[in-house]
């Protein structure tokens, strides 16, 4: 399966081939029969090959994973609501429930305000394009990548020695009498660290959605209120803010799916030691560091019920727009 | 004239500030990655902007050889290619059904899809792991593809219907009256018409799929002649502790393509993000 050879060949030509003659092939099937049955089968059969990876992929696997998550470790025996309720009293996974928590508040509310703040400030400013593209860096590599990044910049000597890390060195320098903190392993700080790495990397994404949204609203408006005598401040609050309103609720939704399911920059930077577990890594140990399969589908139904609110949001949100067309 | 300049300073240390507080992390591990070993170990990656200045290219030739690096760029190129190519092409042919032909159930179907945009992928993985194992495909490159493939197809789907469907209603019809065989209208007109939407859709997944750790480590787990850098990086982390200069070595590797991508096409990307921002 893994000569690769065989594999370019498969992949840049077989699975392209492949999928342009289905349409050939089903265009022709259907001119072929009956004009009545052609109406019937054609749009089905255009959606046939995504409703299949559809149902293999998300739809059966997540009915079945609620199945497992009443099933005992190796899923052979029926343990009814056991799974949960040991996933919602035991030490570990309610520390993690208590970091999402915090994910969910600052994560979202730092990168949100912080995307708000800059998409104002840029506006206002002549290299607003190349600010805006440093600040959305961060979006195109990956949160492992950040990581390492990061993990660079927490590194820890102990006082006296010569700080390699940024953040050290710098308040070393900054401050006399500072003592070097091991931002990772400290329990005060060490969420926070992680917190600021998502913070870094999504605040690019609220800034571009948001200055998108700041420039439809008509320069008339502000400028009236300014010749009625608002400060920039009143304008803010009393013209910016509403009118983005929806905007920001859809940024908003999309951060907290993403606290929820935090798990790349926690994996990599501090594997959930020193009180900084999140659900996502707490499932990833319970399926191959514990091989509890009962209780990592347990998990996993409640993080996916915790983005059920998120998802009526959007579809709501989806059926206003259809109404609109 | 100055005054109204002065009272702008503050605004322009703002954005210039943090500007820099975006930049200067990524620079550090730029810088460390071309430092001999044994000054990264002992001095900060800024002692390094000052003379005499001391550089070299030996951490990327040792990360390359030594540590899977080489192979895992490869794999990375080999996972990510298809993982693009398969969804974007089956999408826009469900997206063309959504938009342009009439059948019962369309709306409820297309709200699953919307629904589905937020499904945590952890509720996917032990039965798709399952799966994988019955048909032994845990560990092989169309595994990763097929994953990648489903994970993707919702958002694709999402994003490629809104486009399609925006598309002037007269042009298609008109083609259609003309005796154009749906064959025809989709390869003439609605797949060119679409190419803008298309192609966001493809610099989304690329970087998806190319940044992602999750899906490869579940389904290729340590499998060395499969795992792509992020799952190579993350073990590297640690396996390599404090050799700063290698990681950095190694995670400025795996970023190489991404920010090319990024900024020759970033009008793209951000096109993308606009278009539908709910991706789960």
């Amino acid at each position: 399966m893994n000569d690769p050879v065989v594999l370019a060949i498969v992949a840049l030509i077989g699975v392209p081939a492949a999928q342009l003659g289905y349409a050939v092939v089903i265009e022709g099937i259907l001119e072929r029969i009956a004009a009545r049955w052609e109406r019937i089968l054609r749009p089905w059969l255009w959606l046939a090959p995504a409703l299949c990876l559809l149902s293999v992929f998300l739809i059966y696997p997540a009915l079945h994973t609620v199945y497992l998550s009443m099933l005992d470790a190796r899923s052979a025996a029926f343990v009814g609501v056991n799974n949960y309720l040991f996933v919602l009293t035991n030490h570990e996974m309610l520390l993690a429930v208590r970091n999402n928590l915090l994910w969910l508040v600052f994560f979202t509310g730092i990168t949100v305000s912080a995307g708000l703040l800059l998409a104002v400030l840029v506006d206002r400013v002549r290299y607003e394009s190349l600010a805006k593209s440093v600040i959305f860096l961060p979006m195109a590599i990956s949160s492992v990548a950040a990581g390492v990044i990061w993990k660079f910049v927490y590194e820890f000597r102990p006082a006296g020695a010569s700080q390699i890390g940024l953040l050290n060195a710098f308040l070393t320098a900054a401050l006399p009498g500072f003592r070097p903190v091991g931002w990772l392993v400290n329990l005060l700080t060490d969420n926070f660290a992680l917190i600021a790495v998502g913070v870094w990397i999504w605040v690019g994404f609220c800034l571009v959605v948001l200055s998108a949204a700041l420039k439809g609203i008509p320069a008339e408006l502000l400028e009236a209120a300014r010749v009625d005598g608002a400060t920039e401040w009143q304008g803010f609050w009393r013209i910016i803010l509403p009118t983005l309103s929806s905007t920001i609720l859809v940024v908003t939704t999309t951060l907290v799916i993403l606290a929820l399911k935090a798990f790349d920059i926690v994996y990599v930077m501090t594997n959930g030691n020193f009180n900084t577990e999140v659900i996502a890594n707490r499932m990833y140990k319970e399926m191959f560091n514990i091989h509890h399969f009962g209780r990592a589908s347990a998990i996993a139904v409640l993080l996916f019920v915790a983005t059920v609110p998120v998802m009526i949001a959007n579809i709501r949100r989806f059926r206003a727009q259809e109404a609109l067309r | 004239m100055w005054r109204a300049r002065a009272r702008r300073v503050p605004l322009h240390a703002v954005v210039v500030g943090l500007c820099l507080l975006w930049l200067v992390p990524a620079v550090g591990l730029l810088v460390s990655s071309f430092r001999p070993p044994r000054l990264a170990a002992i001095s900060g990656w800024w002692s390094a902007l000052a003379p005499p200045y001391q550089f070299t290219l030996e951490n990327y030739r040792a990360v390359l050889s030594a540590y899977n690096m080489e192979r895992s760029f490869l794999n990375s190129l080999i996972i990510t290619i298809p993982a693009t190519v398969i969804p974007i092409m089956v999408a826009a042919y469900a997206a063309y059904a959504f938009a342009w032909m009439r059948f019962r159930g369309r709306e409820p179907l297309f709200t699953l899809v919307v629904g589905s945009l937020v499904i945590p992928l952890q509720m996917t993985l032990i039965p798709v792991l399952r799966l994988f194992t019955a048909f032994k495909l845990v560990g092989t490159f169309p595994a990763v593809w097929l994953a990648h493939a489903g994970y993707g197809l919702p958002f694709a789907i999402y994003l490629l219907r809104n486009f399609m469907g925006a598309l002037p209603r007269d042009v298609l019809e008109s083609a259609s009256i003309d005796g154009a065989r749906p064959l025809a209208v989709f390869f003439g007109l609605v797949l060119p018409l679409s190419i803008p939407a298309m192609a966001s859709l493809a610099i989304f997944q690329f970087l998806w799929v190319w940044n992602d750790l999750l899906v490869a480590l579940i389904y290729v787990g340590g499998t060395p002649a499969v795992a792509p850098m992020t799952v190579t990086i993350s073990n590297l982390v640690n396996s390599l502790g404090q050799n700063w200069q290698l990681l950095s070595a190694a995670a400025f590797i795996s970023m190489a393509l991404p920010m090319v991508v990024f900024f020759a096409l970033q009008q793209f990307f951000v096109r993308g993000i606009l278009a539908g921002a709910i991706k789960g």
